[in-house]
């Protein structure tokens, strides 16, 4: 049987996350080509639509990406991207799709390594998980 | 503002079981600034029950619409071109919405998706605290622009009851006593001495005492 290859759309921020991956690429690491990576100013920037389209729109995974608690450049963006990630993780359970289809991470500019892992470990809890339900039910639709 | 809460998804999704084309529409007003029925909230929430729907292997086509305020005809007509496209309306507007938008349009159901909740003022980024009860007899100019009304849990009108503690109410720590705060702003008004001015027994009948209220101006009617 063929592998379910999830798509992950990871948020990163230009500070920390989006140069971590550059990172990775430089150390020359290996992590998924599933993960799509977004670019956003900050991981504040980031908005529970946003996610909501993402997952609606077909993606099985979103990753939100922000600086290490303390180091955001725009001071509390992380924070407050946490807390939105929070509350649509609820609202996710609410409408029964699974809440740990969406994650805030942290990392700083410098960590390629933990880029790399983190997303490596994502993909693979996704592709666990199974494909997202919106897009099975929407192929059953689709059939009939 | 009148603030509002969504109502459980589960309900929502119950309400309009069935139907295969729904308008979903929001409102500019006090429910945009207490973040509860906006532009935003509706495309969540249309976000939310179109995945819900897709999950289940159901279409649903939600249109979505936010009209400058729910609350009155002028803007509601403009819901006019599309009602007899859908199944049902469903509302993120206060409960005044809901109701000129079933007043306007007899033959299609419109379902609420909010609950409302209280006129109230925010607190600070995501917090909203209950301020006004509408009770159409204004007293804030006794009680130090405090009311004892909308924020005592006993409505009291002449001081504290004996539960507060601490400037909290018995209620709970996080509840100020109103007649605390009361005290509190005469103290640095000044006029402490009017403190114990007696506030008479209340005539409620401005309130809701006398039934459903409503105001005529026939200059402007």
């Amino acid at each position: 049987m063929e592998q379910f290859e999830p798509t992950i759309v990871a948020f990163c921020c230009h500070y920390c996350a989006y140069t971590a991956a550059d990172m990775a690429g430089s150390m020359r690491l290996v992590y998924p080509p599933n993960v799509k990576i977004i670019r956003v100013p900050c991981s504040g920037k980031v908005d529970t639509l946003h996610i909501m389209k993402a997952l609606e729109k077909g993606a099985d995974g979103v990753l939100v990406a922000g600086c290490l608690e303390g180091d955001c450049h725009f001071k509390t963006g992380n924070v407050k991207a946490l807390q939105r990630v929070t509350y649509l993780q609820g609202y996710l359970e609410e409408i029964g799709i699974e809440a740990e289809r969406v994650q805030m991470v942290t990392m700083s500019a410098g960590m390629g390594g933990r880029f790399a892992r983190i997303t490596t470990e994502f993909t693979e809890k996704i592709r666990e998980l199974g494909p997202n339900p919106v897009n099975a039910g929407g192929s059953r639709l689709a059939a009939s | 503002m009148i603030t509002a809460e969504r109502k459980p998804m589960d309900e929502i999704m119950g309400m309009i079981d069935g139907c295969g084309r729904i308008l979903l529409v929001g409102c500019n007003e006090c429910v945009t600034v207490c973040a509860a029925g906006g532009r935003k909230e509706v495309a969540l929430l249309a976000a939310g029950l179109q995945m819900a729907s897709m999950k289940k292997g159901r279409a649903l086509d939600v249109r979505e619409m936010t009209l400058e305020r729910q609350c009155d005809p002028e803007y509601v007509e403009e819901l006019a071109p599309h009602i007899d496209q859908v199944d049902a309306v469903v509302s993120m507007a206060c409960g005044c919405g809901v109701q000129e938008v079933a007043r306007r349009f007899k033959k299609t159901p419109v379902y609420p998706a909010l609950n409302t909740k209280f006129m109230g003022a925010s607190e600070g980024p995501g917090i909203w605290a209950e301020r006004c009860q509408g009770c159409g007899d204004c007293l804030l100019g006794l009680t130090g622009g405090i009311c004892p009304i909308a924020r005592c849990a006993k409505r009291l009108m002449n001081g504290p009851c004996g539960g507060s503690t601490n400037g909290k109410c018995e209620i709970g720590n996080d509840v100020d006593c109103a007649w605390h705060l009361i005290w509190e702003r005469m103290k640095e008004l000044g006029i402490e001495d009017r403190y114990e001015d007696v506030i008479a027994a209340k005539d409620w009948r401005t309130g809701r005492g006398n039934g459903p209220r409503k105001i005529l101006r026939e200059d402007l009617a």
